[in-house]
């Protein structure tokens, strides 16, 4: 089970060309919907505007090497290591979610475009598949603010979780379905329905933040970097031995 | 001056939830990042505002006594003690000030609230806040006191 590709034994019943047009498809929502989220929610202006106003009024002017260092460590740090969390148990969450997500994805395409795939490939899909959910549903009952504060139920679902709820149902279905045997029935029906809502999206749910997200972390350490901090303070030059440890919120 | 959140900041990790004492900071149904949901019942406190480990939550002064272009922001580090502010005037002149958080011992005031147990459906269902009438004993010998307790007002900062 762990090793076969699951995908290879659908196409005895659903034509690879198909499989393979269906993965074109949803790339291009993506594609789609985060444009269209950027135009709508006008972020790539407000990005631009800000940016302007930063460099305008900034006590120091960022050179270009400079410039390529912050971005290095945003990539490495904000982006990779998503450094940008000041929650812990939010931030180790977020990392199981995201690479467990690239991992899945990229063994998906791999082993949907080519049936004769590695091992490795299928057993890098669970993987994928098993980092996701194990971050996710720890976000979903653990994490998440604003539930039980409110007298909520932890089954409560709003708009804003759209994407980690297609995201849950798309893997958990998808491993489901490839467990049971794979093939055409009502768990790959339910997988494809989930998957397309995923991809589909876009525009209604925070999947794109995976793209606005490192811009906002790179243009913060630029104000940093040019003294405007966004009109914050500069920090203190006190030693780090009057204060305590930020307790973590209880949200009970 | 009701608070406003910077979307692109805000992870959405709740701090200003726990802490706002109106209660209308919340997470937003749509975003999942924080939103004042009563800007009219915000007393400008600035609890969230020091709360935000992201820097993400800033006040709005209204247009009447706060021109457009000046900027109040706060800057509370925990792990030095301090709290800085940056004041900027429309006009350019910019103020800074930096002050120890507190005159007490670090770890002799910490209310540990977190232990409190989680309040019951009558509770959240009901007008009074946290600890009410238990703290102001309105039902017990009417409000607190210095004098009720027996203590005088002394002048000055003392332990």
């Amino acid at each position: 089970m762990l090793t076969s590709n699951p995908f290879a034994a659908l196409a005895a019943s659903i034509s690879p060309a198909v499989m393979q047009t269906y993965v074109v498809v949803m790339i291009v929502l993506v594609v789609a919907g985060t444009l269209f989220d950027v135009v709508h929610k006008g972020s790539a202006k407000y990005f631009f505007q800000n940016w302007r106003k930063s460099k305008a009024k900034g006590a120091k002017s960022v050179g270009g090497g400079e410039l390529m260092s912050i971005a290095v460590q945003t990539a490495v740090v904000d982006v990779l290591a998503s450094g940008e969390f000041c929650n812990l148990r939010r931030r180790i969450s977020h990392l199981l979610g995201m690479y467990g997500f690239v991992l899945y994805v990229i063994a998906t395409v791999v082993m949907v475009f080519d049936a004769a795939a590695g091992a490795i490939w299928a057993q890098l899909w669970w993987l994928g598949g098993l980092l996701v959910c194990a971050g996710g549903y720890w976000f979903w009952f653990f994490i998440r603010v604003d539930v039980l504060a409110e007298g909520h139920s932890p089954l409560r679902f709003v708009r804003a979780d759209l994407f980690i709820v297609s995201l849950l149902a798309s893997v958990t279905l998808g491993l489901a379905w490839a467990a049971a045997g794979g093939g055409v029935g009502v768990l790959f029906g339910l997988y494809i329905l989930a998957t397309t809502v995923l991809f589909a999206g876009v525009p209604w749910s925070k999947f794109s933040h995976m793209f606005y997200k490192p811009a906002a972390a790179f243009e913060k350490r630029v104000s940093y970097a040019n003294e405007t901090r966004g009109n914050l303070p500069a920090p203190a030059d006190r030693p780090e031995k009057f204060g305590i440890a930020r307790g973590q919120p209880r949200h009970y | 001056m009701p608070t406003f959140v910077y979307m692109t900041r805000c992870d959405g990790c709740g701090q200003c939830v726990d802490i706002c004492p109106s209660d209308i900071m919340h997470i937003d149904k749509t975003y999942r990042r924080a939103v004042n949901i009563e800007p009219n019942m915000c007393w400008e406190c600035y609890s969230c505002v020091k709360a935000c480990p992201m820097h993400a939550i800033d006040c709005r002064g209204y247009a009447d006594f706060a021109p457009l272009g000046h900027s109040v922001r706060v800057d509370r580090d925990e792990q030095r003690g301090t709290i800085a502010w940056r004041i900027k005037f429309r006009n350019g002149t910019e103020k800074n000030f930096l002050s120890p958080i507190t005159t007490k011992p670090w770890g002799t005031a910490i209310p540990k609230l977190a232990d409190a147990p989680a309040p019951s459906q009558e509770m959240r269902d009901s007008q009074l806040l946290y600890n009410e009438p238990k703290w102001i004993r309105m039902d017990d010998g009417g409000l607190r006191t210095l004098e009720a307790a027996g203590l005088k007002l002394k002048k000055g900062v003392y332990y």
